[in-house]
């Protein structure tokens, strides 16, 4: 049970290996999030009237009492987020992966249930059970004449980003707290820690990578999402600002762009913050979950206190897809507590069109989170592992995809690759594979979390070993980091694959037809007109289905993996 | 060259054109980039497909702000042959940046004007095909429950009794509410008109980001009344929601429009789009349930459902007012923000201080006070008060200021800031007034 005393130590040469796959990689995000982004943003830099380079327009920024105010509304509502979605994460995140839990990967699978909330339709089904005519309001106004605006201003935001986004940390702690090998735990009981003490002085700290990756995330996501606040009608925060000046027609002005270069640099210094925490410290064990999770039993009244936890936690997270299904099943619910009646006609109605969107979505998501995984895996190696000169930039690049706007990338996508026409006549930016690299793209900061996450979890002590008895470093990466990485690996394409499959923003602008459409697109446009709400719902129902079981079979195969590894010895 | 020989040579031509066009029957895939919902493409989709067999009608679907800068992105290697949507401003901006092929429809027995407004561009970029007017919609179940009184014009608004149920899409949004506010700009005056629309904004519970968001708020019963298009009235009235419509007084009716792209790879097919839906057959589609327009062809109305309003005919629309599409387009982007510096990033500011004025005046009726009187009618002025004149917002300097790169001088975000600071400063000062008015009323 030894805790690998030394910082991992980067070994001085290079592999000619390891260049080439850090050129290919910096190719790669060059070529598609750099340049594209570029082409957008850069007028943020020029001078009115002339085009020569200036600085003037941050000054602007500094000066405009809307944007300092956006701004600090904006870092507000992030770290609340944060604060709320811990709460509902640790529970749990701890008593699903540490004790012996009846159901645990149907509860993890649940708990991941908020992060696909199909775009718009979330939102209206949040308003409708808790808005200010919502459900929850109206029962509460029958029975005791009094309202409470959960749905009101930046609570709003707070509430709504804290469900949405809190499974980020679940899955990232989950993957984590499972690495942990029960000899660390065998080792501080013997020394007499127990219960509280042992989780907050053994556990969490071991788990503390995986927390890190994942509240960083939530961080940086609610800094940069701008859906939601747009669709509380909350203008006063920075992504919507950003949002709303750069697709109002007719305004040439460069604010917008400032505002997107603001948040860019904002996400990279609240990631840098979080590899700074880290800094000097070695989460890294040589032991891995092999020995089998400590898997503790809980105590009968342990039990029924722990299951109604999550009972609660789950009830209140999953409240978007309750009142998302009961839209899909309504006829009309307006202004009172539950629909007047209930009808199966949205489904008949989407059922015909959705066959061609699911097979769309199941496929962009999947080669979407292959990709991710693939670049996130090679990055987070070459960071941790490697002293190449500059690789943080390669971090710092694919993080800041995080920040760019779904609609500055599909723009840049049209404005790099429309022009590029294919042999028969048809542009590039027409083919379905550039929705799956903007995809890619986009949802790489979340696969690169994770699986930064799980290598900082392996000690490098393992694969010296495995150098010494005589094995290539590429083989040492196939057999060994590999295979111990799978956890976060998977954790990341889960987050990837599920998230990409309900995006709406940079798809938008990239989609040529509707039959290469994915299913969110097939969502928005039926979410335009009053006697389409229930279909959409009905069309989002199918969506969180579809990942909802792809995320249940991963999980399925995270547990047998487990199991056999715990067999094995 | 002389012209004659031009115009002959024109004339050659078109009938060319003519002879091929009517030998050739349209075929193939006709792309339309629209921001019209599921419930409007899909009928006119299965009526021309079977108007035109052979074709096939490829729908896109996107906002109206990514459609236009979606066409304006892809022109180097254009694949859209039409754009079809409301706004005619979106039109304009098409227009203005060479993006819309001219063309005259052979269509006939369409007026050139509904209500007040030309139905079809001067220049024949676009083409009018269904007018919609604007007005005020609201749930009957949240009225009831809030006792709200039925809305009737424009002021109504501005009462006490709508404080927090009203909802409204951000003009710079939304093509259709910002010809609304346009709209009361011109009927009212620039001055009379903006102080209508603060006392309005004063009572609003929520400034939307979509134009859809208006209906949908209302739909659902989150907010009582929406200023919206009438159309999302009648289709939400279909789906079976209990929502009701009027159109105010000072309002006008404005085509929704279509226009073929520069350099469409369909051209022949997008003409053939263009021309079904001016057609009677086309016309009469707009009277499905989910789509609920007004033609525009005055003789289509013979076949629509019974209580169908018509422009044409009926004596609201003949009182409505006459719309100056160049005032209008001159002073867009300033109406626009100044909307948004003034009322929707200064709602919370603007709506205490309404309050605060609602609370005097309820008092003031139980007992007259002239000092708190005076009080809230110099409160009421503050807030009225603008920092542009109409002659400065159509002005040369403040155009410069919002067109981007082209010239030097003032920056957009400069002038929106002193505007903010501007509507800042009077709110507070007429929340002082109207405090120091209800200590005195009461």
């Amino acid at each position: 049970m030894a805790l690998a005393l030394s910082r991992p130590v980067p070994r001085s040469h290079l592999s000619p290996g390891q260049l080439l796959v850090a050129g290919a990689i910096a190719a790669f995000l060059l070529l598609f999030l750099v340049v594209p982004v570029a082409t957008v943003i850069y007028v943020a830099f020029t001078e009115k009237g002339t085009g020569a380079f200036t600085l003037v327009n941050f000054l602007d920024f500094a000066r405009t009492d809307l944007f300092v105010r956006s701004f600090w509304n904006s870092v507000y509502v992030s770290g609340m987020s944060v604060v709320w979605a811990s709460v509902f994460a640790l529970p749990l995140a701890y008593l699903t992966t540490r004790f012996e839990f009846r159901g645990a990967a149907l509860i993890q699978t649940l708990g991941f249930l908020p992060l696909i909330m199909p775009p718009f339709v979330g939102a209206v089904a949040m308003q409708l059970l808790f808005g200010r005519n919502g459900t929850v309001n109206l029962l509460l106004d029958d029975w005791f004449g009094v309202k409470v605006p959960f749905m009101d201003g930046l609570n709003g935001v707070i509430f709504v980003q804290s469900v949405h986004y809190f499974p980020f940390i679940l899955i990232n702690l989950s993957a984590a707290l499972r690495n942990i090998d029960r000899s660390m735990e065998e080792a501080a009981q013997n020394l007499g820690s127990s219960g509280f003490r042992l989780f907050r002085r053994v556990v969490f700290p071991l788990a503390l990578p995986g927390y890190l990756a994942g509240a960083s995330l939530v961080f940086v996501k609610v800094f940069d999402d701008l859906a939601t606040p747009l669709l509380l009608n909350v203008k006063d925060m920075l992504a919507p600002q950003a949002y709303l000046r750069v697709t109002s027609i007719g305004i040439a002005d460069p604010m917008g762009y400032v505002i997107a270069v603001v948040l860019i640099v904002a996400s990279i210094l609240a990631m840098w913050a979080s590899a700074a925490a880290m800094k000097g410290r070695d989460y890294a064990t040589v032991q891995r979950g092999g020995g089998g999770l400590a898997k503790r039993r809980l105590k009968p009244w342990e039990s029924a206190l722990a299951y109604g936890i999550v009972g609660l936690i789950l009830l209140l997270v999953l409240a978007p897809h309750i009142g998302l299904f009961l839209l899909s099943i309504a006829t009309i619910w307006s202004f009172s507590p539950f629909p007047d009646a209930f009808t199966l006609a949205h489904y008949a109605r989407v059922f015909g069109e959705s066959s061609i969107y699911i097979k769309n979505t199941l496929i962009y998501a999947t080669l979407a989170g292959l990709i991710d995984v693939v670049l996130g895996t090679a990055i987070a190696y070459l960071v941790l592992r490697t002293r190449l000169v500059g690789r943080h930039w390669l971090d710092w690049a694919a993080t800041a995809a995080l920040a760019i706007p779904g609609v500055v990338l599909g723009i840049g996508y049209l404005r790099t690759f429309y022009g590029v026409t294919l042999p028969g006549g048809t542009p590039l930016a027409a083919l379905w594979i550039m929705v799956v690299l903007a995809l890619a793209i986009r949802r790489l900061p979340y696969a690169l979390r994770a699986c930064y996450a799980a290598l900082q979890q392996i000690s490098v002590s393992l694969e010296e070993a495995a150098e010494n008895l005589g094995a290539t470093k590429t083989r040492t990466v196939r057999r060994v980091v590999v295979p111990l990485m799978t956890g976060g690996i998977l954790a990341g394409f889960i987050s990837s694959f599920s998230t990409a499959a309900v995006e709406l923003s940079a798809t938008l602008m990239l989609v040529q037809s509707n039959s290469d459409a994915p299913l969110a697109y097939g969502l928005y446009v039926f979410m335009q007109s009053p006697a389409g709400r229930g279909a959409g719902a009905a069309l989002g129902i199918v969506a969180v289905l579809l990942v909802a079981l792809s995320t249940f079979a991963s999980h399925l195969v995270v547990e047998r993996s487990q199991r056999a590894k715990g067999a094995a010895q | 060259m002389s012209t004659r020989f031009l115009s002959v040579s024109a004339a050659l031509g078109l009938s060319l054109a003519a002879t091929l066009a009517h030998a050739q029957a349209p075929t193939g895939k006709v792309t339309v980039v629209t921001s019209f919902s599921k419930d409007v493409t899909d009928p006119f989709k299965k009526a021309f497909e079977k108007a035109y067999p052979g074709t096939s009608l490829e729908v896109q679907n996107r906002n109206t702000n990514a459609g236009v800068k979606f066409i304006e992105e892809t022109k180097g290697n254009n694949q859209s042959d039409l754009f079809w949507a409301s706004a005619p401003d979106a039109f304009e901006v098409l227009k203005g940046k060479g993006l819309l092929q001219k063309y005259a429809p052979k269509a006939t027995g369409i007026p050139e004007k509904v209500g007040s407004y030309p139905i079809n561009d001067r220049e024949g970029a676009y083409f009018g095909f269904a007018a919609s007017g604007y007005g005020i919609m609201w749930n009957e179940r949240y009225a009831k429950a809030n006792k709200l009184p039925e809305p009737k014009d424009w002021a109504d608004l501005t009462k006490p009794a709508f404080y927090d149920h009203v909802s409204i899409a951000s003009p710079a949004r939304s093509g259709t509410t910002h010809l609304t506010v346009e709209t009361i700009l011109q009927g009212e005056g620039w001055e009379k008109g903006w102080r209508t629309i603060k006392e309005m904004a004063g009572n609003f519970n929520q400034i939307t980001e979509r134009s859809f968001g208006v209906p949908d708020a209302v739909n659902s019963g989150q907010v009582g009344v929406g200023i919206v298009i009438d159309f999302f009235a009648f289709s939400a009235q279909a789906a079976g929601f209990p929502v009701k419509f009027a159109y105010p007084t000072v309002t006008t009716v404005v085509p929704a429009n279509v226009g073929i792209i520069a350099n469409a790879p369909n051209k022949a097919g997008a003409e053939a789009f263009v021309e079904f839906l001016l057609s009677t057959p086309g016309q009469e589609v707009l009277f499905d349930p989910g789509i609920r327009r007004l033609p525009v062809n005055p003789a289509v109305y013979a076949k629509a459902p019974a209580g169908y309003p018509n422009p044409f005919k009926d004596a609201q629309f003949q009182k409505m007012i006459t719309f100056d599409v160049d005032k209008s387009e001159a002073r867009t982007a300033v109406v626009d923000t100044l909307f948004d510096q003034l009322i929707s990033f200064q709602l919370n500011d603007l709506k205490a201080v309404t309050k605060t004025l609602h609370e005097v005046e309820g008092a003031l009726a139980k007992k007259d006070n002239p000092k708190a009187r005076a009080l809230v009618a110099e409160a009421r002025d503050l807030i009225a008060a603008m920092p542009v004149s109409e002659a400065q917002a159509s002005g040369a300097e403040l155009r410069g200021a919002f067109t981007g790169g082209s010239q030097k001088g003032a920056r957009q975000a400069e002038v929106e800031q002193q505007w903010a600071a501007f509507a800042k400063e009077r709110y507070a000062g007429a929340k002082a007034k109207a405090d120091e008015a209800l200590k005195l009323a009461r």
